[in-house]
């Protein structure tokens, strides 16, 4: 297993540094293009929804950590844990209808609809130390050499 | 990260999106939409041919304006997106409901047909 780590400020600005962490990372393994891209997607939506929902008052602080498990032949695991301890805001998630979100003009809700679209799986974890947010993907890599 | 140009071409207002559309950007994209339909713009093009990555963020701009074009009988026509960025739009299946075209002829092709 491979493992792989980053450590950000809680910025927006620092999302493209996220994704251009997850995108360097995965290119080393044989991986197609659109797939790169939505697990790439798939982190950047989680960082973005913890970034927006946390006030964060000194945005130099390292409050994002991600950390990218590779298995060969199991797959990939992304945690991203919150250590501003302000939590994912996902306690009343409910899975809207797309329907109804361009019907009421809302641009919202649809972070985690794609998060779980494209994951096999999605959990949201609190300690004492923070919030882990646990994404699996079952993906077959070889190394690209 | 994100680069904004619009022009018109004959009753066609063209907005080019060049970049990444995420959380820290997509508030350029909703201006330049927002301001087009102000101004009454009735035929509204997005160039995506220069746009490398969107999030949940842009897609929700384009989402939100659906009902607006709708609503005042306007034309709103996507083109040019690359391979991965049609794959995010697909994921929920707002390539079902926005109007998305490869090459600018097409988008221009089919306002002037429907004109």
């Amino acid at each position: 297993m491979m493992k792989y780590s980053l450590k950000v400020p809680c910025s927006k600005a620092k999302l493209k540094t996220i994704r251009s962490f997850v995108d360097e990372t995965l290119n080393q393994y044989s991986i197609s293009d659109v797939d790169l891209n939505m697990l790439v997607l798939a982190v950047d939506e989680i960082c973005a929804n913890l970034i927006v929902h946390t006030y964060s008052p000194d945005e130099t602080v390292e409050c994002i950590e991600l950390h990218i498990n590779v298995e060969e032949n199991e797959g990939i695991t992304f945690e991203i844990v919150d250590r501003n301890n302000e939590g994912f805001n996902i306690i009343n998630y409910k899975e809207p209808m797309l329907k109804e979100l361009v019907q009421s003009r809302r641009k919202g809700g649809l972070g985690l609809m794609l998060v779980k679209r494209i994951m096999d799986d999605v959990q949201f974890k609190s300690n004492g130390k923070g919030n882990i947010c646990r994404l699996f993907k079952r993906i077959s890599l070889a190394d690209a050499g | 990260m994100i680069n904004i140009t619009k022009e018109s071409e004959d009753d066609i207002f063209i907005i080019k999106v060049e970049g990444d559309v995420d959380a820290s950007s997509s508030i350029h994209l909703d201006k330049a939409i927002s301001d087009a339909i102000e101004k009454g713009q009735k035929n509204v093009v997005i160039d995506c041919t220069e746009l490398q990555y969107i999030s949940s963020a842009g897609l929700g701009v384009f989402m939100s304006y659906i009902q607006d074009f709708e609503d005042s009988d306007s034309r709103f026509v996507l083109f040019g997106l690359n391979k991965k960025v049609a794959n995010v739009f697909e994921i929920l299946g707002l390539d079902q409901l926005l109007t998305i075209v490869e090459t600018k002829d097409q988008a221009k092709k089919l306002i002037n047909d429907e004109v």
